[in-house]
């Protein structure tokens, strides 16, 4: 083969691969919602669907209610919406409308900082730090509380929330804020009137990004809400322990017979898991192409 | 004037939820380095843990975590890095690149404790890797890929186009224009992009829980089907799950986690500031 031909081929050869890949991440997704349905399917047959949305988790005894998981995470999440949401986005608008240049070249690092924390790193120090904290000032009988995992998890939703969100604000034109303050608004009136409104649409994903993590996060919660599969129906389960569905796997699969109802059960929790943020990050996605961004610092 | 006391009132609010944020993340790695400090010793790095781990050193933890670091790598990198090539390189805006990135997003959104229960189903029991490095770090790596795909297309979208047009004018193809001249000039943003992926994946503990992770063994892995202790998952273990243990040895190893992580964020950091100073366009 002479020198010309073989470059032709090679040319070809590497193109062809390069779009294969293209099509390995979709298969990667494929095979995940194919695996949680291969391993958590049995639980439909072995587990009447009535029994499922019951309210006691009790495995040993073949009790298999998931609501209070369910309610859990909503709960954990909720709260976590609560901190994390408002704190996110105010600092957002800080980092991208007020502060000076020299500060957002610092901040913005150190909101990357945050994101590389392990979560079992800040979970170690909600044990050790924040849960006391809570119980000596809220009076709580243990501080091993929901209001613990929302206050980690709203922390860790924060660099999403935040990087998302300053890009949607970075992206209003400049000519926007130039006629708003042309028109003697003052800078404060042209950032809510103005550049948030403008910007609504990107805000909005950064908060779903945001809550979409937090529903999956699971070594933090785990170490911080104390693990009690109960009921949370007040607004006093806040300062109760509860257990999420995250956390119920990871503590308990590395304990259960793998193929019995237990381990399959688990499964099921996992896939309703991957359903939820797949919803979650598909509407997100959808808001992203309508706006005709790019998806860059949604990820990193 | 009223006006302008709203505006100096709001402009506090926005400083103080800054404050807010920024805060507590300085007291905690502060915190941890001055609670961390005493214990690290270079036995305590490089020794093996003795006496339930209450004892001695977190060494096989390091190792096992450089180990899935590097396992990682090894899988995630070169797809990774295609995958960024394909989309910035070869993929005109169509609705089939629309599913890829889709469920890119997607795959950044999966729980991390999902990952898990998907190494699990996949390479731990179907593909009888067994509780591996093997498993573990592919699972790690397909967590990883979406981090390392986004950061690195975006490195190569801004490499001019000027660059490619003079490339393929001089008549070469197409991938030697991309492995010659745009690689090497997206190759520091690529590099933190893969150096922030692997961080995440290096600092993970939900995704190793069933595919990798040893609870205590107090041993070197010799294959890559072997177990292995994780630093993420061995801190873990000594803060919830060992009684009597000494605190000391926790915000060590928290110590360690933490530089280990974050030592790979400054890299990412240095290099995006040296790419910067030195390009040229």
């Amino acid at each position: 083969m002479n020198r010309r031909s073989w470059t032709v081929l090679a040319e070809y050869l590497v193109e062809r691969l390069i779009r294969a890949t293209g099509i390995l991440v979709m298969l990667f997704l494929a095979l995940i919602f194919l695996f949680l349905l291969r391993e958590g399917g049995a639980t439909f047959f072995e587990v009447p669907l009535g029994d499922l949305f019951r309210t006691r988790w009790y495995p040993n005894e073949q009790y298999f209610g998931i609501l209070p998981l369910v309610l859990g995470s909503l709960v954990v999440t909720l709260g976590a919406a609560a901190i994390g949401v408002p704190l996110g986005l105010l600092a957002a608008v800080f980092i991208a409308e007020v502060a000076p240049r020299w500060m957002r070249e610092v901040l913005k690092p150190f909101i990357e900082v945050l994101a590389g924390i392990p979560s079992v790193v800040l979970g170690f120090m909600g044990m050790l730090v924040v849960s006391p904290l809570i119980r000596q000032w809220l009076g709580a009988p243990t501080g091993l509380t929901a209001l613990a995992g929302s206050l980690m998890l709203g922390y860790m939703a924060l660099p999403t929330i935040i990087s998302v969100a300053e890009d949607a604000l970075d992206a209003v034109p400049k000519s926007y804020r130039d006629a708003a303050l042309a028109l003697g608004a003052t800078h404060w009136q042209t950032i809510w009137r103005v550049t948030v409104p403008a910007a609504r649409s990107g805000i909005l994903t950064a908060m779903m990004l945001g809550v979409g993590r937090a529903i999956g996060e699971t070594m933090a919660v785990m170490m911080v809400t104390g693990n009690a599969a109960r009921m949370p129906l007040t607004l006093r389960s806040f300062l109760m322990p509860v257990r999420t569905m995250t956390a119920t796997i990871a503590a308990e699969m590395g304990e259960v017979a793998q193929g019995s109802t237990h381990y399959h059960v688990l499964f099921a929790i996992g896939l309703a898991l991957f359903l939820v943020t797949f919803l979650v990050n598909l509407i997100a996605a959808w808001s992203i192409f309508r706006q005709g961004k790019r998806y860059g610092r949604l990820l990193s | 004037m009223s006006r302008k006391l709203r505006q100096q009132l709001g402009f506090t609010l926005l400083s103080l939820s800054t404050i807010v944020v920024v805060l507590p993340i300085l007291l905690l790695v502060g915190y941890i380095l001055v609670q961390g400090a005493p214990a690290i010793s270079w036995e305590f790095v490089t020794g093996l843990p003795r006496d339930g781990m209450r004892a001695g050193g977190v060494w096989p933890a390091v190792v096992g975590t450089l180990l899935l670091t590097l396992g990682t790598a090894i899988f995630a990198v070169p797809v990774g890095v295609a995958v960024a090539i394909y989309l910035a390189e070869y993929a005109r805006d169509t609705f089939f690149t629309r599913l890829i990135r889709l469920a890119i997003i997607n795959l950044a959104g999966v729980p991390s404790v999902v990952y898990g229960l998907f190494g699990l189903g996949l390479f731990v029991i179907f593909l009888r890797f067994g509780t591996s490095i093997l498993a573990g770090s592919l699972t790690l790596a397909i967590m990883t890929l979406p981090v390392i795909i986004s950061t690195s297309e975006e490195a190569l979208r801004t490499v001019p186009q000027s660059f490619r047009i003079v490339s393929l004018s001089l008549g070469t193809t197409q991938w030697q224009t991309i492995r010659r001249v745009i690689l090497p000039q997206a190759l520091p943003g690529v590099l933190t992009g893969i150096i922030l992926g692997l961080e995440r994946a290096a600092g993970e503990t939900a995704p190793i829980l069933f595919t990798v992770a040893a609870f205590f063994l107090p041993r070197l892995p010799s294959s890559i089907f072997d177990q292995t202790m994780a630093l993420p998952y061995h801190l873990f273990v000594i803060s919830t799950q060992v009684p009597g243990m000494p605190v000391r040895i926790q915000y060590g190893t928290a110590l360690v986690l933490l530089t280990f992580v974050l030592s790979m964020n400054v890299l990412a950091a240095v290099t995006r500031s040296r790419f910067r100073r030195k390009r040229q366009w």
